[in-house]
């Protein structure tokens, strides 16, 4: 149902479909994964992040729009607090991670990102072989058993949609394969904990068209077993892809709804003047 | 506007003109080359001269000692005026000791160092200590010389009362500790040089800083690490002043570590300050010494090399 938008990625066709798409298609409300209330954070003395409120549904597809700059690889990084990484920054409000504040002192960071996965804009593998590479998550959480390796490796792979063109060179290093396979033995690494939330920031904007469709199709398997939060630059691919679409701008969320919604009656005159591209 | 700029533009290449055809500067741009490739073959040169010298001379060695006699004799006796024995395992086997101990010692604890200067210490801290760790390499020889034997070894002795004053342990560790900031610095380089997207990569399924470090970083600069260890233990091979003084002189070819012994390089030591006269066979015994000593330290080179290259990740 959502996807009826999604074939038609031209603007203008967006526009002149404005009025024509129905109000409501009835929504069943699901589990919130991760819930945001007044999420403030600073680097130093840069305010980032401004009061955000945003719940993530559980097996959606949110995308994170915005302009360079706007907060959004912030916020997503924020979700399994690799943002902490910087040095000097300073949150204040809440992200619960299924009813549990991320930033309690209790939360082991560990903990969190063995739930929540994420891939990255640029491919990352380590410089070890296939195998090892998506071998590596089980194996640090404690997982020895070859035979279970095995088994792992091939259904993450398989669900990375790469299975059929590395299973024949699995003891390879992952740096002899294309950046768009790079990627998908990121997400298969990624895949290999089995996580309940993946995080995609920017994950095709490394990638060539194809590659780039590839990722896309995968995401929109992937949805059926896990939620994903996926930054883009690419208002075409949001809308491609997502189920509910966030506009970032300015470190404040302007506008959070379903895709459809926000690509063709957007509330906010911002909302409409970046998707129509007149900025951004 | 105009007609002045142009003005002065004709003024600035009269000038230039002018210093063109000043006769020095003609000279000096077709001498230079000449001083700098002369000065280039000179460092060449030298090198290559002292090969063939050492060649040569040990050729001459070889033709009054068998050259199996020399690499499978048990023992080195050139002293003992009757019936001199060249064999130069003892030698051999008292320079693996010394390397093999310092080896013992810098690399765990270099390798440690680094681990915590590249993935633990903060900006802050790694500018203070990186320093430091680089003036402990300039730190001449000969101190080390005399800190292994009137330190270490005494101190040494309370814990192994056995130990002898002239031993293998001793020179061991300080040349250890000597080798141990490159070993430190040359594998922190290699450990920083790691992208931190592949550290992020593995922070990012719940890997541990220690997991990130040990299973990600390490792996990942494993050749930049092992040419550093390679480097090291060529030096540590090559390193003298210390075992001259802390190491003795009496080559053996026992396998303990708390008796005197005598290394190649304090073997040519021994001779040189002494009073073997030329021509002599000891006089020619210190070449064949030395041109093992550089076979020793070549293929140490060669092999980091060679490690470096075919183990280099690619990320």
């Amino acid at each position: 149902m959502v996807e009826l938008m999604i074939k038609n990625s031209d603007q203008i066709n967006m526009k002149s479909q404005k009025q024509a798409v129905s109000p409501m298609i009835n929504r069943v409300e699901k589990n919130t994964v991760f819930g945001t209330k007044n999420f403030n954070l600073w680097y130093g003395e840069h305010h980032a992040l401004k009061d955000i409120q945003l719940d993530i549904k559980e097996n959606d597809v949110t995308a994170i729009i915005g302009p360079s700059g706007c907060g959004k690889s912030t916020y997503i990084k924020a979700l399994n607090r690799m943002v902490e990484l910087v040095p000097i920054v300073k949150t204040s409000g809440e992200i619960n991670y299924r009813g549990r504040n991320i930033f309690d002192s209790s939360y082991e960071v560990e903990e969190l990102r063995t739930k929540v996965g994420m891939v990255f804009q640029k491919p990352n593998p380590f410089p070890k072989s296939i195998y090892d590479n998506i071998a590596y998550g089980p194996r640090i959480h404690g997982i020895k058993n070859k035979k279970i390796l095995d088994e792992i490796v091939e259904k993450s792979l398989r669900g990375a949609a790469i299975w059929d063109e590395v299973k024949d060179r699995l003891n390879q290093n992952a740096y002899g394969l294309s950046g768009g396979q790079q990627q998908r033995i990121c997400i298969a690494r990624c895949l290999a904990i089995e996580p309940d939330v993946i995080l995609m920031d920017e994950p095709t904007s490394a990638l060539d068209p194809i590659s780039t469709l590839k990722v896309e199709e995968l995401v929109q398997e992937l949805k059926d077993n896990y939620s994903i939060v996926i930054v883009t630059h690419n208002m075409q691919q949001a809308a491609r892809i997502s189920d509910k679409t966030a506009f970032f701008l300015n470190g404040e969320v302007v506008e959070f709804d379903y895709t459809d919604k926000i690509f063709s009656t957007p509330r906010d005159g911002r909302t409409e003047d970046y998707i129509s591209g007149r900025f951004g | 506007m105009s007609s002045q700029g142009i003005e002065k533009k004709q003024s600035v290449q009269e000038l230039i003109a002018q210093s063109r055809n000043k006769k020095g500067k003609k000279i000096i741009e077709k001498l230079m080359p000449l001083i700098l490739i002369i000065t280039a073959f000179i460092s060449v040169l030298t090198t290559i001269g002292i090969i063939f010298t050492l060649i040569f001379e040990t050729f001459e060695f070889f033709q009054r000692v068998s050259i199996t006699d020399y690499l499978f004799g048990t023992e080195w006796l050139p002293f003992s005026g009757s019936e001199p024995l060249y064999g130069v395992l003892p030698l051999i086997l008292g320079t693996l000791k010394v390397s093999v101990i310092a080896a013992c010692v810098a690399v765990p604890l270099g390798i440690a160092a680094a681990v915590y200067l590249s993935e633990y210490a903060s900006d802050k801290t790694r500018r203070i200590i990186k320093p430091i760790l680089e003036v402990l390499a300039g730190v001449p020889t000969i101190v080390y010389g005399f800190f292994a034997l009137t330190f270490v070894t005494p101190l040494l002795q309370q814990l192994i009362p056995s130990l002898k004053i002239f031993n293998a342990l001793s020179p061991g560790i300080v040349v250890g500790i000597m080798i141990l900031p490159m070993i430190a610095s040359l594998s922190e380089d290699a450990m920083s040089s790691v992208p931190n997207s592949i550290r992020e990569g593995a922070l990012a399924i719940g890997a541990t800083k220690l997991e990130v470090a040990l299973k990600v970083v390490l792996p990942a600069a494993l050749s930049g690490i092992i040419s550093s260890v390679v480097l090291a233990v060529s030096r540590a091979i090559g390193e003298t002043m210390i075992v001259s003084l802390a190491g003795g002189a009496t080559p053996n070819f026992e396998f303990n570590v708390t008796g005197s012994i005598q290394t190649m390089t304090a073997y040519i030591v021994q001779v040189s300050s002494g009073d073997a006269g030329y021509g002599t066979t000891i006089y020619y015994s210190i070449y064949a010494v030395g041109f093992t000593l550089f076979i020793f330290t070549l293929s140490m080179n060669l092999l980091a090399q060679y490690i470096s290259k075919r183990f280099r990740e690619e990320y």
